[in-house]
């Protein structure tokens, strides 16, 4: 009984963390190559209302999933050609973004508010395919950026873009493609909030959930496997604030303690606050892993 | 690349003041193209969009009262903004300052509006600082990022709004729904004109602008802020302390918030309910941008905002349009003016001559 209770557990913290991982593995990318993209929460919203959509219309969730990843590809394009070919300020773009993403995603989203779609299929443990994508992503990201000569250039980008210029690797070319990589992650984030977490649209769905992927980042003080660990750590904060307000109560050596049902909602937010301070605190390390360029415009003189 | 951006090497004044209009011409037509997709005529659209709120005889009053908070907290955010201090927790600031005052209107609601009123403007003004400060102390004390820490309180502040108006401060009389009694008439900001919903919040609104402006350009710390956010290298020589700069952007843009929340509350919607804002707080950030960080260009740009709002609202009536196309452009004249920006520092040129090209 006990071990049915643990894997159920388990499984509940892994769909809980799956919207957070895809995200914060493509935010991570992106800002390895020094571009700050907060448009995180806007991308991911109109990957979920793209993707739940086009299932609605072709009955295919894998052309759901697939128009999910192309939205947010779209959608992070807009970010790159405004910060990397207009040399706009890349924390403004970023909120423009998710402005944008969230008055889009409702106009769109507008009509689907009561349908339902079935979910996506299980491939293994009861979980679907893009659990697994998850995870399969962010240890090739996680090799990529380690091993990699192509990551070795992106990650030189990111930390001196004026030196990576001058032995003439293609700095803008390479941070679009990050930042394209960036946001089809969030749109793939987005199509599971929509196909597989909630099989249904609602108005800002996603709930802050980009936010807290950006701070991951943080957390994890851009190391691709303690995204992981942040990760699931959220998506449990996650699963047990959902948890405590189905059962009602919290059971406090068998005292029930009444908790109000948004104190338990806050949760995660103040999580995520607590979480930053603990890292950030921690000056020299945050410098020593934080892209040197990240947020910074580069424009090739001459 | 068919056209390439040479370095000005100085600020354009003239691209300052003209990128905002080029901006806002190219939202209208991208608005025109957007309404023709959803099946609309264009012209009668932005008809009804840009010219047919303000037609009414409540029309222009209107304006002013929906500009007020965002004037109110685009003031605050241009300072910090100037400063790179990035508080986007201003919904949240301006949440708090509405249930600090409200707390007080629905605890005293007889007392004399000669006191009421300015107590309730003061503890809207500490319910927004209240908020800041935690953004503040966590950045300065503990380096924590106060884009996202001002962010999450926003989350934290409306469950915190939620919670009251459906728990302990819910009108035993409402028939259930969740909100507030309504505040007594002491507990009402006094109406500056007639016949209109213009409160004294519309004239705080344009006296924060202009005091705001003296202190940008007349101040030592008005200085000290510039310096800050065009030169933090120089700032630091100089010695200015940037934590008290990074203390006092958010101790004044919070503080306005609330401001802006507590005569939102008391004003025109006149309780707390779940909805008090129709996203002020994130809009303002559009508004301190286009009014181009300068107080007296924010009361442009908040009159601006304040159009999309009615104009969003005679779209939802006239042309049957959701309101989410309001945010939609929001974010479409963000983009074209973040993106105008660049003819300040930059100016386009075409292609290099084919002797010079290959590089």
């Amino acid at each position: 009984m006990d071990q049915v209770i643990i894997v159920s557990f388990v499984l509940s913290v892994m769909t809980a963390s799956t919207p957070l991982l895809l995200a914060a593995t493509g935010e991570l990318v992106t800002e390895k190559s020094g571009v700050l993209n907060l448009g995180v929460e806007g991308m991911m919203l109109v990957g979920a209302i793209v993707g739940f959509a086009t299932t609605v219309h072709t009955g295919s969730s894998l052309l759901g999933v697939l128009a999910a990843l192309l939205a947010g590809m779209a959608m992070s394009l807009i970010f790159a050609i405004l910060t990397l070919t207009f040399l706009a300020n890349q924390v403004a773009t970023g909120l423009a973004l998710t402005i944008f993403g969230t008055g889009l995603s409702a106009l769109v989203g507008a009509s689907y508010v009561g349908t339902a779609v079935e979910a996506l299929p299980r491939v293994l443990f009861g979980q679907d395919a893009l659990v697994y994508l998850a995870l399969v992503t962010l240890f090739v990201v996680a090799w990529f950026l380690r091993r990699s000569h192509r990551g070795l250039v992106l990650r030189a980008i990111g930390d001196s873009h004026d030196a990576a210029h001058a032995i003439g690797y293609p700095v803008i070319l390479i941070r679009y493609l990050a930042t394209l990589f960036g946001g089809a992650m969030c749109g793939l984030a987005g199509a599971y909030m929509s196909l597989a977490y909630a099989t249904s649209w609602a108005e800002n769905m996603t709930a802050g959930r980009g936010w807290i992927a950006v701070a991951l980042v943080v957390f994890a003080t851009w190391r691709p496997i303690w995204l992981l660990v942040g990760a699931y750590l959220f998506g449990g904060i996650m699963y047990g604030s959902l948890a405590i307000q189905a059962a009602g109560a919290i059971n406090l050596f068998g005292y029930p303690l009444v908790v109000p049902s948004q104190l338990v909602s806050a949760l995660p937010y103040l999580a995520t606050i607590v979480v930053l301070v603990v890292i950030s605190r921690d000056r020299a390390r945050i410098r020593l892993n934080a892209p040197a360029c990240l947020g910074r415009p580069f424009h090739a003189a001459g | 690349m068919l056209l390439r951006l040479e370095p000005r090497g100085e600020h354009s004044r003239l691209w300052t003041y003209a990128s905002p209009l080029l901006a806002l011409a190219l939202t209208v037509v991208t608005a025109a193209i957007i309404f023709s997709v959803l099946g609309k005529d264009p012209l009668q659209s932005l008809y009804v969009y840009l010219i047919s709120p303000l037609t009414s005889t409540t029309g222009l009053p209107e304006l002013f009262v929906k500009a007020a908070p965002l004037i109110l907290i685009g003031v605050g955010l241009s300072l910090g903004f100037r400063a790179n201090v990035w508080n986007i927790g201003a919904e949240g600031q301006y949440t708090l300052g509405a249930i600090f005052a409200a707390g007080l209107a629905l605890s005293y609601p007889d007392a004399p509006a000669i006191l009421l009123m300015p107590a309730m403007m003061v503890l809207g003004i500490l319910g927004g600082m209240a908020w800041a400060a935690i953004p503040a102390y966590l950045r300065t004390r503990w380096n924590a990022n106060e884009i996202l820490t001002s962010l999450m309180l926003t989350y934290v502040a409306q469950l915190l709004l939620i919670y009251l108006v459906t728990g302990p401060w819910r009108d035993p009389e409402g028939y259930g729904f969740p909100q507030t009694a309504l505040f007594s008439s002491n507990a009402t900001p006094p109406m500056l004109v007639e016949g209109t919903r213009v409160h004294l919040g519309v004239l705080a609104a344009f006296l924060v602008a202009i005091i705001g402006w003296i202190v940008l350009t007349r101040s030592v710390i008005g200085f000290q802020l510039r310096v800050l956010g065009q030169a933090p290298r120089a700032a630091r020589f100089a010695g200015f302390s940037q934590s008290r700069l990074i203390w006092l952007s958010l101790m004044v843009g919070g503080g306005l918030a609330g401001l802006a929340g507590m005569f939102e509350v008391a004003g025109p919607v006149g309780q707390l309910t779940p909805s008090i804002s129709p996203g002020y707080g994130f809009t303002a950030i559009i508004v301190a941008f286009l009014g181009r960080l300068h107080p007296i260009g924010v009361i442009f740009g908040g009159l601006i905002l304040a159009l999309s709002y009615l104009g969003g609202e005679a779209a939802q009536i006239d042309l049957r349009m959701p309101n989410a196309v309001t945010g939609i452009f929001q974010g479409i004249l963000l983009f074209f003016l973040l993106a105008c920006d660049v003819l300040i520092l930059y100016r386009l040129r075409g292609p290099k001559p084919a002797a010079a090209g290959g590089a």
